[in-house]
C-alpha cells in the first residue's frame, strides 16, 4: 500500500501547479479550478485501496527491446526547416526575449 | 449477408437497360479500389464526388482544412497509372480524410488547438506517408478534440463537430460524434469520405465509431508508428483506421502498420495481411464475456445488444465463456493519472519558441512569455489535464499517484493475460450509451471521462480492440460492440468484427439534413 494520500488542494496549491505548468491563470480561473481539480483528484484516490504489494510498476505494455542504432549521423542540415515555424527566428536562430540584463 | 456482395455494387441496370452509376460516395474503400481497377469509374470521378460532399457539409464542421486539390492530384495520378498499365498502389483511386493530429507536409496541422494554428509541418508523419505512398489522396484535415483530449469533440478550438445523426421523432438536438476522432467519424457516417485515420489513447477511435454507426480499430500498441503524430500520452497513443466496413479497416491497417525506426516503441515485426486473412468462421475460437463490464444500471438497450452480439458470435461457431477482469473499476482512475501525466510532459514543448503561437506581453521576460503563451494557446480541458499531470508528477506526490497508477496498470494488464488463458477474444459494449447531446456533459469533466469506461482498459494494456455497429437504439441511434483481442492478434479481432457485421446487417444511415 502507498503512503497516505495528499490532502485536498487549495487555491494556493492550484496557483503553484499553474506556475509549475507555466500557465498563467487569473485569480478567478484559479478559484474555479479548486473544486474541479479536487473532484477529479478525489475520484482517482480510490486507487489507494488496491493491494499492489509485490507488483512492479508497468514500464512497457508490449514487451519490446530498446534498439541501439549505429553511432552515425543520420539527420541534419535542415536548419531552415527547423526554423520555418518559429514565431520569431533571426540570423538562423530562435529568438526569445532578453534573458540576461 | 454483406450489404454489397463482392463486386459491381457500383452499377445497376435501370428498367430500360441503361447502366446507372450508384452514387460513388456510397461505396466502401474496397469497392472504390476494385471498381477503379476494373474501369467502372475513374479515380477522378470518385474524388470529385467526395470533394463535392465535403464542400456541401460545412454544417457538420468535420474538416479544419479542406484539400480538394490533393484529392484530385492523387486521383489523376491513379488514373494515369492505370491507363499506362503501371503498378497500382494498394489504395490507388481512394480518397481519405486525415485526422488533424497527423503532421502533413505543407498542410496546416493544428491538433484542433489555437496553440498550433498556422503550424505547417516541413515533414510528413509515417502513417500518412504510407497511405499517400499506397496511392490514397487527401480530402482534408479532420477536426478533433483539442490535442485529442475529449470524448465528444467539444474541446476543439475550431468549434464542435456535429454528428450527422439525429434522434427519431423530430428531436432536432445536435448530437456528439464522439471523440476525440469526431471529425473522422462524422465525415465517414455522412459520406464525406469513405475512410479516415483516427488515433486512440483511451477510446478515441472506438467510441466515435460506435456513436456514428461505423467501424474502427485500434491495433496493438506499437503496430503503427507514432512518428509525426502530435503526442498526447505516448504510452497509450495508437493510430488506426476508421471506415464503414470491417474489410476496409483491415485493408487500411495493412497499409498503416509496420516497423518504423523513428519511433522507439514501434514493433519490429512482420505485418500480417489482414484483409487477405479475413474469415468470419469462428469455429474453435472462444469468446470471453467479462462480467465486470455489466455493472448494475447498465443501459438495458446496451445490455440487449451485447446479448445479441454473443448470440451472433455463437452462430459464427465460437464458444462463449464468462471471464473476470477484477481490476476493471480501477481502469479509469488509472488512466486519468497516467494520461494527464504523460500529457503534461509532452505538451511542455509548446513554449512559444520553436513553433506555434507566441504571446509576448509588453515588457515580458522569457518565463512570462511561456506562461502567457500557454494560457492563450491551450483550451480549458487541455489546461486541466496538464495541471493534473503536473500535480501527480510533482515532488512528494509522484509515488502516491503515478507509481501507484503504473502498478495498478500492471494488474489490469495481468487481468487480461489471465482471461486470455481461457479465451481468444473478448466481447463488450463499446460505450455505456448512444451518442449524447452536445453540451450535455460539458459542465462535468468526470461525467465525460466515465464515457470511456469500456474502452480505456484495453488501451492501458496495449491490446488491439475494435468497434463495429451492432444496431440502433429505440431512438434510432447507432450502438457499437467492442472486440478486444490478444496482443498482436488483430486478425481474430477483425474476423469477429466481420462475423458481427455479416449478422447485424447494419444498413441504417443518417438522413441528410446538412
Amino acid at each position: 500500500m502507498v503512503a497516505a494520500w495528499p490532502m485536498s488542494i487549495d487555491l494556493q496549491t492550484v496557483k503553484k501547479i499553474a506556475s509549475l505548468s507555466r500557465i498563467s491563470v487569473s485569480d478567478a480561473e484559479a478559484e474555479a479550478m479548486v473544486p474541479e481539480l479536487n473532484n477529479i483528484l478525489g475520484w482517482v484516490e480510490q486507487l489507494g485501496e488496491v493491494d499492489v504489494s509485490g507488483v512492479e510498476p508497468m514500464t512497457a505494455v508490449i514487451p519490446n527491446h530498446q534498439r541501439l542504432r549505429d553511432d552515425v549521423v543520420t539527420d541534419g542540415n535542415v536548419r531552415d526547416k527547423v526554423l520555418a515555424n518559429a514565431p520569431q527566428a533571426e540570423h538562423g536562430f530562435f529568438a526569445v526575449p532578453k534573458v540576461i540584463e | 449477408m454483406l450489404r454489397f456482395a463482392q463486386q459491381k455494387a457500383s452499377t445497376s441496370l435501370s428498367p430500360n437497360g441503361i447502366k446507372i452509376l450508384t452514387d460513388l460516395t456510397d461505396l466502401t474503400v474496397a469497392e472504390i479500389r476494385d471498381g477503379f481497377r476494373a474501369g467502372d469509374f475513374s479515380a477522378r470521378e470518385v474524388a470529385e464526388g467526395f470533394n463535392a460532399n465535403v464542400a456541401a457539409a460545412k454544417a457538420l464542421n468535420a474538416f479544419i482544412v479542406e484539400t480538394p486539390e490533393k484529392a484530385l492530384e492523387a486521383a489523376d495520378a491513379a488514373d494515369k497509372a492505370l491507363a499506362a498499365g503501371e503498378t497500382l498502389g494498394a489504395l490507388s483511386g481512394v480518397p481519405i480524410g486525415m485526422k488533424d493530429l497527423f503532421c502533413t507536409q505543407g498542410v496546416q496541422t493544428t491538433a484542433a488547438s489555437h496553440m498550433l494554428e498556422g503550424f505547417v509541418p516541413t515533414y510528413e508523419s509515417t502513417v500518412s506517408a504510407k497511405l499517400w505512398d499506397a496511392g490514397a489522396g487527401m480530402l482534408g484535415k479532420l477536426n478533433l478534440d483539442q490535442f485529442a483530449m475529449g470524448s465528444s469533440n467539444e474541446t476543439s478550438y475550431f468549434g464542435n463537430v456535429i454528428s450527422p445523426w439525429k434522434r427519431d421523432g423530430g428531436d432536432n438536438s445536435a448530437l456528439a460524434p464522439g471523440g476525440s476522432s469526431g471529425g473522422s467519424s462524422s465525415a465517414i457516417a455522412a459520406r464525406l469520405c469513405p475512410a479516415a485515420t483516427g488515433t486512440d489513447t483511451g477510446g478515441s477511435i472506438r467510441q466515435p465509431a460506435a456513436f456514428t454507426g461505423i467501424s474502427g480499430i485500434k491495433p496493438t500498441y506499437g503496430r503503427c508508428s507514432r512518428w509525426g503524430i502530435v503526442a498526447f500520452a505516448s504510452s497509450l497513443d495508437q493510430a488506426g483506421p476508421m471506415a464503414r466496413t470491417v474489410r476496409d479497416n483491415a485493408l487500411l491497417l495493412d497499409v498503416m502498420a509496420g516497423f518504423d525506426p523513428k519511433d522507439s516503441t514501434s514493433l519490429n515485426l512482420p505485418v500480417p495481411q489482414w484483409e487477405a486473412g479475413l474469415s468470419s468462421n469462428l469455429k474453435g475460437k472462444t469468446v470471453g464475456i467479462p462480467k465486470e463490464y455489466r455493472p448494475d444500471g447498465l443501459n438495458a438497450e446496451i445490455a440487449a445488444l451485447w446479448d445479441q452480439g454473443i448470440a451472433w458470435l455463437k452462430d459464427a461457431g465460437a464458444t462463449v465463456v464468462e471471464v473476470s477482469l477484477p481490476h476493471t473499476k480501477y481502469a479509469l482512475p488509472t488512466y486519468y493519472i497516467i494520461a494527464p501525466a504523460e500529457a503534461s510532459s509532452n505538451l511542455a514543448r509548446y513554449d512559444g519558441v520553436r513553433y506555434g503561437q507566441r504571446d509576448l506581453p509588453d515588457g515580458a521576460g522569457l518565463q512570462d512569455m511561456y506562461a502567457a503563451t500557454r494560457a492563450a494557446g491551450f483550451g480549458p480541458e487541455v489546461k486541466r489535464r496538464i495541471m493534473i499531470g503536473t500535480y501527480v508528477l510533482s515532488a512528494g506526490f509522484y509515488d502516491a499517484y503515478y507509481t501507484q497508477a503504473q502498478k495498478v496498470r500492471a494488474l489490469i494488464a495481468r487481468d487480461f493475460d489471465l482471461a486470455f488463458e481461457q479465451c481468444d477474444l473478448l466481447l463488450t459494449p463499446t460505450a455505456p450509451s448512444a451518442a449524447f447531446t452536445l453540451g450535455e456533459k460539458q459542465a462535468d469533466p468526470l461525467a465525460m471521462y466515465l464515457n470511456d469506461i469500456f474502452t480505456v482498459p484495453a488501451s492501458l494494456a496495449g491490446l488491439p480492440a475494435m468497434s463495429v455497429p451492432g444496431g440502433v437504439d429505440s431512438q434510432g441511434l447507432p450502438l457499437g460492440l467492442q472486440i478486444i483481442g490478444k496482443a498482436l492478434d488483430e486478425q481474430t479481432v477483425l474476423n469477429a468484427g466481420l462475423a458481427i457485421e455479416e449478422r447485424a446487417g447494419f444498413v441504417a444511415r443518417p438522413d441528410k439534413w446538412w
